[in-house]
């Protein structure tokens, strides 16, 4: 099924409470050399077609101005697979 | 790839069954019995086809068909005089019973478990046990207007523990948060015979005008039969995956999951939709869809109904299109409503559900026939009397045997446990009482739930019952408060279920309200165990009994069997819910005091009680004798005196003393409001000829402690006396002094208790 | 004086900021999310809940509601706006309001009767408090934690747009321990906290004379009518 990934973290300078938490059970668990870490999102748009570079663009709108939220968030890439 | 369409799709049809008479089913994997598979086959005049094997062993299972407690529960009914019916409007049976509350409205409510996937799945387990019962009273026409959780966990300390208690407490959090319905109370308890076996059961009452009472019922023949809601896909239906393999060979979906996944989101829509349609009169029968689907919803509605349905299964919307017929039927997923609706009132379905943005399809119609047939395609896959799917299961008597080790159990009291030497002794072992975790601060707990939506929470945890405003043209409002000691159960059943019905009768009427009506939870071990039975048939009897002696009916309930770990069943747990009615809740009384200069009254007399107390489990590590003695009639008495009090605003605060004693049951009203008192026990220990040790911790019945103003002294020892109450005064209360001070036993200050109380749970979770 | 409450799917406290509008003496008018009409309303309280299940990010989905784009374009022209909770995150999202709300730092609901400063008593929303008066209003959120720049904290600190700070303890992790933000203007206003659930005696929070008889927040919506008045 073609679809377009867009993936999204948050921010790098601001506190991510989840990943804080999750990093701190890891090590927690013996996983001493694991620094940091974030979780972001992964949203597949789906199509019953190919996907064109028009769609392409406008999930790269979207990414921006819905998917994500620019004050706490980046997207961090925006990829096809057909 | 694509099969034409009048090929045969290879599901089990009910022509196969007829021309395969000897095909080998999975049967016992299903969970039936020879015997209840033989009468399937008796009743169908064949074999059942797959689809119907499936929709037999799920609605014969336990869980469904109540065959092993039936027997038992009929007392509930016949235990009931007319008078204790008159205000009863739906009573047991239906998915939730309604008790008339005056001024045109009524509640509905009920406690049910979610115990099993709980534990598998805590999250998700909690989750959708709020999520089902909330469904159960919305199909009866009602608004959700409250929830509750009784809970039991394992060994606090252990670390499956905090798995279990995060998951499940985060689960109620995120589905009842976000359904929008305040958590009014509940109960935690910790003990080690809950380690692998937790109890989850989650309580909800509905509010409704009386017009406004729905059915699950299809009376009239060309109704449609509706499904709406969430699609359905493989939710909790790992059980039959034995019929999917078989239908799929080896290339199907192997691994089907054993949980639901709950969606909030999609049951607050739901709700708001369901109302609009109930108001639109569009709507003749609904039955909420929970365990075993589909099969139970059709089966249900047709039964009530004395009807019949043709259905085709094919229009059933999914969410995973690989579902085979049986998963379909089975599908545990959420969020999903049947209706029955006139055909000419389709087009006004449609709007309401379309305005909510709700799927929907038409999956048949209602036909004057005895009968349930369900066709996948073209084919004909289920036609059975759909009584005897849904109703006419099978009853078991089962073995019943007293067990082995009760005389023993009975025989090995507290009395050799070491009491308090002196005063130093009696205050160190009060403090490490309310530090315990069965009798700390459960705000860690509660703090997780919304108590505030909807602006009609009158009380809520930690007061000792729930309140909620139902009228808010008139005040009028209903208390509910749940209760059960495990412990005494499990020295005594019998005595062990009046009691918690006598505690959560009185925990109702120290709010102010009269107490009304039951509802129950029967947690017990494996209904096979012959001593399990003892249990169950001796609480039954003890809860029918108590119901009768108390005059209040039980409007409905909920069994859970096969609760243990391993071959070690858990206490017998008889949840019981008491709902209490006043007319208006600006009377409410909270559990503390805040006024200064109050008197502090103990109504009752403290008998030297302390077998199965927590004083005797959480301080000596003991559990053994005869469980405290119940006397309804005195509950009745204190009931009545309690209630004429709040109806004159005489009483400030009011707080039962239970589980913990007096001790307890002091500091708890103390740090209610933090306002202190000044306590003296000599003139109790004198008048009821105990020690410091039993006036402190005794668990005697039919007590509470209620601070009154100075000024309503005099009426108020007049109203004790009146109704042969016995009535004492054991202290003031004190705002100067930050402390609880027990006159010549010690001086606790107030930030101490709360230290040593407040600290335990954030410490262990 | 008529104020607007609107319900998108998954609001949950829309009917208790209509009872309390109509406490504070004004006429509560339902709105729909999928209607852009906001017949004629002279303000708007975005409730409480979890619109659209919180799905996505608290307040995205709701914030592209035609209803939410109608307001946003009223605001800029100085409608009274008060975004309570789930409100307040459609304020952000809307970008109304600067900044962003996170998952509480300690990762749980939380539900306590907060206690708050009343740091800027000129909003539409405020103008009946003391400054620096101290009041008690119910928290109850999962993601409150509100974050932002540090430019933007500076320029929100130096223009007195902190409308409500966090006392004795902050319960979420907000920076600055803010509760509560104003636009500009002082028209739009966003808080965590609940007022609509302290304004009736007997049904807000415990207080020192009373159990359960806060009602801090009936003046938010007093306010309003005030300004209204005034305007």
């Amino acid at each position: 099924m073609p679809k377009i990934i867009v993936e999204i973290m948050p921010k790098q300078d601001l506190l991510d409470p989840q990943g804080k938490a999750v990093a701190n059970a890891l090590v927690r668990g013996g996983n001493k050399d694991i620094s940091g870490v974030r979780i972001g999102k992964r949203i597949e748009l789906h199509f019953d077609r190919e996907v064109t570079e028009q769609d392409i663009e406008e999930a790269k709108k979207q990414a921006k101005e819905f998917l994500s939220n620019d004050v706490i968030e980046d997207v961090v890439a925006v990829t096809v697979e057909n | 790839m694509f099969k034409n369409k009048n090929q045969p799709s290879g599901v089990d049809t009910v022509e196969n069954a007829k021309s395969e008479p000897d095909k080998d089913q999975p049967w016992k994997e299903l969970g039936l019995k020879q015997d209840e598979y033989e009468s399937i086959k008796e009743i169908l005049n064949r074999r059942p086809t797959s689809s119907e094997l499936a929709m037999y062993s799920v609605m014969w299972s336990e869980h469904c068909s109540y065959k092993s407690s039936k027997i038992y529960l009929r007392q509930f009914g016949e235990k009931v005089t007319p008078d204790m019916k008159k205000h009863l409007m739906v009573g047991m049976g239906e998915n939730a019973g309604v008790v008339d509350i005056g001024e045109g409205l009524a509640v509905t409510f009920k406690v049910e478990s979610h115990n099993h996937p709980s534990y598998i799945e805590p999250f998700q387990g909690a989750a959708t046990g709020v999520g089902g019962i909330v469904r159960d009273i919305l199909s009866m026409g009602a608004r959700p207007v409250a929830v509750m959780d009784q809970l039991r966990f394992g060994a606090p300390q252990d670390p499956d523990t905090a798995r279990v208690v995060h998951g499940v407490v985060d689960g109620i959090s995120f589905y009842g948060n976000c359904l929008g319905l305040p958590n009014i109370g509940g109960e935690t308890v910790f003990d080690k015979v809950y380690q692998g076996n937790p109890l989850v059961n989650a309580l909800s009452i509905g509010a409704l005008k009386h017009e406004d009472l729905q059915l699950a019922k299809a009376t009239n023949p060309g109704d449609l039969v509706i499904l709406f809601g969430a699609r359905t896909g493989a939710d909790g239906i790992g059980g039959v995956s034995v019929l999917a393999s078989e239908t799929f060979g080896d290339e199907g979906p192997t691994k089907r999951p054993a949980v639901q996944v709950g969606d909030p989101f999609a049951e607050k829509v739901l709700i708001e939709c369901c109302l609009e349609l109930f108001h639109a009169g569009v709507v003749a029968g609904i039955q909420d869809l929970g365990g075993a689907g589909i099969s139970c919803a059709t089966s249900e509605l047709a039964s009530n109904g004395g009807k019949g349905m043709k259905i085709q299964l094919k229009n059933v919307l999914l969410r995973d299109e690989s579902l085979t017929p049986e998963e379909i039927l089975m599908s545990e997923s959420q969020e999903r409503m049947c209706a029955v609706v006139p055909k000419k009132k389709l087009k006004d379905f449609e709007k309401i559900v379309n305005k909510w943005e709700v799927e929907y399809s038409v999956l048949g119609e209602v036909v004057d026939e005895d009968r349930l047939y369900i066709d996948w395609g073209h084919e004909e896959i289920v036609n059975v009397p759909p009584r005897t799917v849904a109703h006419d299961g099978p009853v078991y008597d089962r073995p019943v045997e007293y067990p082995k080790y009760q005389d023993a159990l009975n025989a090995d009291s507290s009395s050799k446990l070491k009491r308090a030497e002196n005063e130093t002794e009696a205050a160190a072992q009060l403090m490490e009482l309310i530090s315990s975790p069965n009798h700390a601060d459960k705000s860690w707990i509660t703090n997780q739930y919304d108590k505030y939506v909807m602006g009609n929470t009158a009380l809520a945890m930690p007061d000792d019952g729930g309140m909620i405003r139902i009228s808010e043209e008139t005040g009028l409002g209903v208390a509910l408060a749940t209760d059960a000691n495990g412990k005494y159960c499990y020295l005594d059943p019998y005595v062990g279920a009046r009691q918690a019905l006598a505690e959560s009768y009185r925990n109702v009427a120290v709010t102010g309200a009269a107490p009304r009506a039951v509802t129950n939870c029967l947690n017990f071990g494996s209904p096979e165990n012959p001593e399990v039975m003892w249990q169950f048939k001796q609480a039954t009897a003890g809860l029918a009994d108590a119901c009768q002696e108390l005059g209040i009916p039980v409007t409905g309930g909920n069994v859970s069997f096969y609760n243990q770990t391993g071959e070690t069943a858990i206490y017998p747990t008889p949840v019981v819910g008491v709902l209490g009615v006043i007319d208006d809740v600006a009377r409410r009384v909270p559990s503390g005091w805040q006024d200064d200069g109050n008197n502090i009254y103990l109504l009752g007399t403290t008998y030297d009680e302390l077998d199965g107390s927590a004083w005797a489990k959480d301080l000596h590590n003991h559990l053994g004798g005869r469980p405290p003695n119940v006397d309804l009639q005195k509950e009745k008495e204190l009931a009545s005196l309690l209630y004429g009090a709040t109806q004159q605003g005489i009483i400030e605060a009011a707080h039962d003393v239970s589980e913990g004693g007096l001790g307890i049951a002091i500091l708890e009203a103390s740090l209610r409001f933090n306002v202190g008192a000044r306590i003296w026990l000599t003139e109790l220990m004198e008048r009821d000829g105990v020690d410091l040790t039993a006036a402190l911790f005794s668990e005697s019945q039919s007590r509470v402690i209620v601070s009154v103003g100075r000024e309503d002294d005099v009426k108020f020892q007049a109203l004790c006396e009146a109704r042969d109450v016995p009535v004492l005064r054991i202290g003031v209360t004190d705002k100067e002094n930050q402390a609880v001070d027990i006159q010549g036993v010690a001086k606790l200050e107030l930030e101490a208790i709360r230290g040593a109380w407040a600290g335990v749970l954030p410490g262990l979770y | 004086m008529r104020i607007g409450v609107i319900t998108y799917p998954g609001t949950l406290d829309d009917r208790d900021a209509q009872r309390a509008i109509r406490l504070a003496g004004g006429t509560p008018v339902p709105l729909w999310h999928a209607d852009d009409d906001l017949k004629k309303v002279d303000a708007v309280v975005l409730p409480g809940g979890f619109s659209y299940g919180d799905y996505l990010r608290c307040g995205a989905i709701a914030a592209k509601a035609p209803a939410t784009k109608e307001v946003i374009k009223k605001a800029q022209q100085g409608l009274p706006v008060l975004g309570i909770c789930n409100g307040f995150q459609v304020l952000v999202e809307s970008h109304l309001l600067p900044g962003g709300l996170i998952r509480n730092e300690h990762q749980h609901f939380i539900c306590r009767d907060q206690k708050l400063r009343v740091e800027n008593n000129q909003t539409a929303w405020t103008n009946l408090f003391e400054k620096d008066e101290e009041i008690i209003i119910p928290l109850k959120n999962g993601e409150g934690g509100y974050i932002a720049t540090d430019d933007t904290i500076k320029m929100l600190e130096e223009e007195n747009r902190v409308v409500f700070r966090y006392l004795e303890l902050n319960p979420n992790g907000s920076m600055n321990d803010i509760a509560g933000l104003t636009n500009e203007r002082g028209n739009v206003v966003g808080l965590m906290p609940h007022p609509e659930h302290a304004v009736e005696p007997g049904f807000g929070p415990d207080t020192a004379v009373a159990t359960r008889s806060g009602i801090d927040g009936l003046k938010f919506f007093q306010s309003a009518l005030k300004a209204l008045v005034n305007s």
